[in-house]
């Protein structure tokens, strides 16, 4: 491989490249937008925490939110797989929202996702709202994985030091400055560990400087790759603020 | 007994002999339009009585029921209520209870008064539902309330009238929808009921008059009694020593003499516009009051049992002088008040009069008020609506729209009631004048909504809240639907609100993050979303002086003081509440194309304009100027529309963009009421000259296109207003304070939903109460649109070499008011950069 030198990047295009890449034991992965997590080489895909019918759960209690998220996120998600063209897709656990959401969630959202998993070797990990996500959605299930000598799983194991991928916790980072405030989903990575954000389209997320990152990351000293409009950008755990 | 047919209003009627005696016995003789309004009433009439205030306004609204209620002793009469009277502050109701005591104990009338509030104990509101009084004074939720009741029927069936006070400020808002359902609702439970409401004069009494009656098609309209005010206004701009400056908001050069005009006066009730003033003219005041005069404070921030305290104090004589906001605007009589002082520019000339209304309530003395400009623009401004009140020139809003987020309300509770049959209900909510435009497809997406969230995608229909019975009649499908319908009920959307503490920062070790100590004085509150995004060490104003932000401590922002002379970094809430009224802008363009008018004004105008049109222009009356000029590394536009603070902070927002896209990059830009300023690294002006930029085309109508619907995707201020609607409409529950630590989880979810709905189905009927409110609300498209068209054509622009005299009143507020402009990942980058200096750290 070899780079060409008669054609400079740009500095602001070198930066953006440079925020997305993040590192987990021996992998570089690159992270999307969208809040997938990518190793281009392997043509691999890896996105966490899609909450499908996360809407149509409220509606049971009245409130009727609308009922497009599912919709959303697998639009989102289609959007990702064709900017990747992954081989390899892994979604690391809480698919469905709950124990209902088979029964809720429309057929066309399901056959969309089954399209999407034409020529893709697809694995569901199962999460906590979806302990094993259940037959109809295709691809194969399993608890976690070892991947290039990363673990992928649901939650996060705070006993273990890494390699580790996983979801569960829906980081989002927080910066403030010049009477402004932005708070955006995020990657919290240090190298041996990267939580996703999540994917679905009502997930919400969690402060990474809430109590529940803390057994993670030593000296809570991470970097929050969080999602911009139009690039990810990598903020130093130093910068960011709480809620 | 009919009335002569050439005058339909009803010849006056005589008061019965009781009450003559009562009158006479206190040397008052019956105005004639206390007895036009029993004449009127009598007759079956509803009617609108418009008048200034200490015209008897409130006696004559009750005469028609206290004569009715004392010629039928209380065996004869039909069980039930008889009247009831709404106004927009409990506290006035409670305030005109206590008034009707007088006429009441003193002819020894057998008739009950009581009132309902959110404070009414839960075994009495039980008791007037079982046993109603004769007269019950409530807000317009209570009625809302009163009307989901099962009981609703019966307890409203013996009603024979309904009195609405200052109805002029409740039709001006959702709460005045609201009522108008109400009053819809009222009209139909109660045939033959009639309505007087009481208002001060308006530009448009007719809409009021149509407000009060069912609409059917035939423009029907309350009778209308005016009365005239007596004795001219004494109104003064007030002389100081001190020029105003040429921006800003303090008013800080005139209060030696506002002090001495307290000290002249029984009692001075000084208006400002904001909370942030209120706080700051109260200390200024305080530190010169040498006769330690008793001076009180009263907004509505503060602890609702201080503001009880200054009420009685005011009651009773005790104050001198009382500094408020707009909580004080409304009629109630707090004394003996013979000086309104009014800092800071009115805004509008009708608001004005209200707030001048406020000193001496007898009809045959002039109310006495002096205005104080804070800066040279708002003395223009105050002499704009000094004009506007000797002409009796009216500038109050136009009638609403009625809201659909309010109208899903009320079905709801229209659900709970019993149950509704859509059509019956459509017809009654079209009645309701603010309602008169619905069409019959937009009440059935509203009913959609309100049972299963009215998607295209019909996915919660075995969820949906209400439904049609066999009977045909929507009911409620669970009785927590009925309970989650009164925890929401009501158009009041507050923003959540934390305490502002004084604390010491210390530092336990050298480099350790500062831990603040907690337990020092509460200064006040603050909009949880300013505090959010302070960081430490940031300085702003707050009551009155520059605070060092320390930390959030759970729902506490700890501050520190700073050293005098520190400049505040972050721009808190500063500017007016209210924008410029569209009548004061045109009335102070007018003055600044006039140079006879404005060669002979005080205050430093006449040499500030002077030198205006000597170093830049002055436009004409249909003009806009638009100079351009570099000021120390960095190009500025500034424009002069006079349209008020919101429709420019809109404007603003489109104009960078475009910018943007035409590569002048622009930085940021700041408002006031009467022009805005863009600065950026591109020189505008040249791109002007060289015709790299058009400015015609830069302010042309096509911005309310694309670029207008791309803003608002992710524009603020637009998922602000989503969520009001959203709570308002009972799509998510509203939090009340207390019950969680913040706001902030419903933010965050709303803003999601926001974004998938817009997506989805941008014509969702929550997304048009959205745009509808976004019209007229914090983004005032409405009035943007009307400026856009008017100076097609008409954009003068001046290329300067330096900052004009016009310019710098604008500029002045970068740093005091808001800035906005820099695309929100700029943030994100300047974080990222952190990480950069760390790494070659």
């Amino acid at each position: 491989m070899s780079l060409a030198i008669d054609e400079p990047v740009p500095p602001a295009r070198r930066a953006a490249e440079a925020a997305a890449v993040i590192r987990v034991g021996p992998l570089d992965f690159v992270a999307d937008v969208s809040g997938a997590l990518v190793l281009p080489e392997d043509r691999l895909l890896l996105v966490a925490d899609l909450h499908l019918e996360k809407g149509s759960a409220y509606a049971r209690r009245g409130i009727f939110l609308p009922p497009y998220d599912s919709r959303a996120t697998l639009a989102s998600l289609a959007a990702a797989l064709a900017r990747w063209r992954p081989a390899r897709v892994i979604v690391l656990g809480d698919t469905l929202h709950d124990r209902g959401a088979m029964e809720r969630i429309d057929p066309a959202d399901i056959a969309a996702l089954r399209a999407m998993q034409a020529g893709i070797d697809w694995l569901w990990l199962s999460g906590n709202h979806d302990p094993a996500p259940p037959a109809g959605l295709g691809g194969s299930v399993a608890r976690e994985l070892a991947y290039g000598g990363v673990t992928l799983r649901h939650e996060p194991s705070a006993a273990e030091q890494g390699p580790e991928i996983a979801g569960h916790l829906h980081p989002a980072g927080k910066v403030r400055g010049g009477g402004r405030s932005l708070r955006r989903r995020c990657f919290a990575a240090n190298g041996r560990r990267c939580v996703l954000p999540a994917f679905g389209a009502y997930a919400g997320g969690l402060n990474v400087l809430d109590a529940a990152f803390r057994p993670l990351f030593a000296d809570a000293a991470f970097t929050a790759h969080m999602l911009g409009a139009g690039r990810v950008y990598a903020v130093p755990s130093s910068a960011l603020a709480p809620d | 007994m009919p009335a002569p047919a050439d005058r339909p209003d009803a010849a006056p009627a005589a008061l019965p002999p009781a009450f003559a005696a009562w009158f006479a016995a206190r040397g008052w003789e019956p105005r004639p339009h206390q007895l036009e309004l029993l004449a009127l009433a009598r007759a079956g009439r509803s009617v609108l009585l418009d008048a200034p205030t200490g015209a008897g306004k409130t006696l004559a609204g009750f005469l028609p029921t206290l004569v009715d209620l004392a010629g039928t002793p209380p065996a004869a009469r039909r069980k039930g209520l008889h009247t009831l009277y709404i106004s927009p502050l409990k506290a006035l109701a409670v305030d005109i209870a206590r008034n009707l005591e007088a006429p009441v104990a003193g002819m020894a009338l057998p008739v009950a008064i009581e009132t309902r509030t959110g404070d009414t104990p839960a075994h009495k509101r039980a008791r007037q539902i079982e046993r109603p009084p004769d007269i019950l004074l409530t807000t317009p939720e209570q009625l809302a309330l009163l009307l989901a009741h099962r009981e609703a029927a019966t307890l409203f069936g013996s009603l024979r009238r309904v009195v609405l006070d200052e109805l002029h400020a409740l039709v001006t808002s959702k709460r005045g929808d609201l009522l108008s359902l109400g009053l819809a609702r009222l009209h139909r439970l109660a045939p033959g009921l009639t309505a007087i409401g009481l208002s001060a004069t308006v530009r448009e009494p007719d809409d009021l008059r149509r407000y009060l009656v069912p609409q059917a098609g035939d423009d029907a309209m309350a009778a209308h009694v005016v009365v005239r005010g007596g004795a001219r206004a004494d109104i003064r701009i007030m002389d100081t020593a001190r020029r105003p400056p040429l921006a800003g908001h303090t008013a800080l050069h005139a209060m030696r003499e506002i002090y001495a005009a307290i000290c002249a006066h029984r009692t001075t009730l000084v208006f400002v516009n904001t909370r942030m003033q209120a706080e700051f003219v109260f200390q200024e005041l305080w530190r010169i009051n040498e006769e330690g005069l008793p001076i009180a404070l009263h907004h509505g921030s503060l602890d609702v049992g201080q503001r009880r305290k200054v009420e009685a104090a005011m009651t009773a004589g005790a104050l001198r002088g009382v500094v408020c906001t707009s909580t004080l605007d409304l009629g109630i009589d707090w004394g003996d008040v013979d000086l309104v002082v009014n800092v800071g520019a009115p805004k509008g000339a009708s608001r004005l009069m209200q707030r001048i209304g406020r000193s001496n309530h007898r009809l045959d003395e002039p109310s006495k008020a002096i205005l104080v400009p804070a800066n040279r623009f708002e003395v223009m401004e105050c002499r704009a609506a000094l004009d506007a009140v000797a002409a009796a020139a009216q500038d109050t809003p136009e009638p609403r729209t009625g809201a659909l987020d309010v109208l899903a309300q009320h079905v709801l509770g229209m659900a709970c009631a019993g149950g509704f049959a859509e059509d019956d209900l459509y017809a009654e909510v079209s009645s309701a004048a603010p309602y008169a435009w619905l069409d019959r497809g937009t009440f059935a997406d509203v009913v959609r909504f309100v049972a299963t969230g009215g998607y295209a995608l019909a996915s919660y229909d075995r969820f949906a809240r209400i439904r049609v019975g066999r009977d045909g009649l929507w009911r409620v499908t669970n009785p927590r639907v009925a309970q989650q319908y009164r925890l929401n009920v009501g158009t009041i959307v507050e923003e959540p609100m934390l305490k502002v503490r004084l604390g010491r920062a210390r530092r336990s070790a050298p480099g350790a993050p500062a831990a603040p100590v907690r337990g020092g004085r509460v200064l006040g509150e603050v909009e949880e979303y300013f505090a959010e995004t302070l960081l430490p060490g940031d300085t702003f104003i707050f009551a009155g002086e520059v605070l060092r932000f320390e930390a959030i401590a759970e729902t506490d922002v700890v501050v520190s003081r700073t050293a005098p002379g520190t400049d505040p970094k972050i721009p808190s809430y500063a500017g007016g509440k209210f924008p410029l009224s569209t009548f004061l802008a045109e009335r102070v363009r007018g003055m600044l194309a006039d140079p006879r008018v404005w060669r002979r004004m005080e205050g430093g105008v006449s040499d500030w304009l002077e030198t205006q049109e000597r170093k830049s222009m002055l436009p004409s009356r249909d003009q806009m100027l638009v100079e351009t000029f570099p000021r120390a590394g960095r190009y500025y536009m500034v424009a002069y529309p006079f349209e008020g603070r919101l429709a420019h902070q809109t404007l603003g927002m489109l104009l960078t963009r475009r910018l943007e896209r035409a590569r002048l990059r622009p930085l940021g830009f700041v408002c006031t009421d009467y022009g805005l300023a863009v600065w950026g690294l591109s020189d505008i002006g040249a791109a002007v000259a060289v015709g790299r930029l058009d400015l015609p085309g830069l302010f042309s109508e096509e911005m309310l296109g694309d670029d207008l619907e791309e803003w608002l995707a992710e524009s603020a201020l637009m998922k602000r207003t989503f969520r009001h609607c959203a709570i308002i409409a009972g799509l998510i529950e509203r939090r009340f304070p207390g019950q969680e630590k913040t706001g902030r989880q419903v933010t965050m979810s709303t803003d999601l939903v926001y974004d998938v709905l817009r997506r989805h189905e941008p014509d969702h009927v929550l997304l048009r109460a959205t745009r509808s409110d976004a019209a007229t609300g914090l983004l005032d498209l409405k009035r943007l649109a009307g400026l856009l068209s008017r100076i097609r054509g008409r954009i003068v622009h001046k290329d300067l070499d330096r900052v004009s005299p016009l310019a710098v009143s604008v500029m002045l507020e970068i740093g005091r008011e808001a800035v906005f402009g820099e695309a929100a990942d700029d943030l994100l980058a300047q974080a990222e950069a952190q990480l950069l200096e760390e790494a070659l750290a």
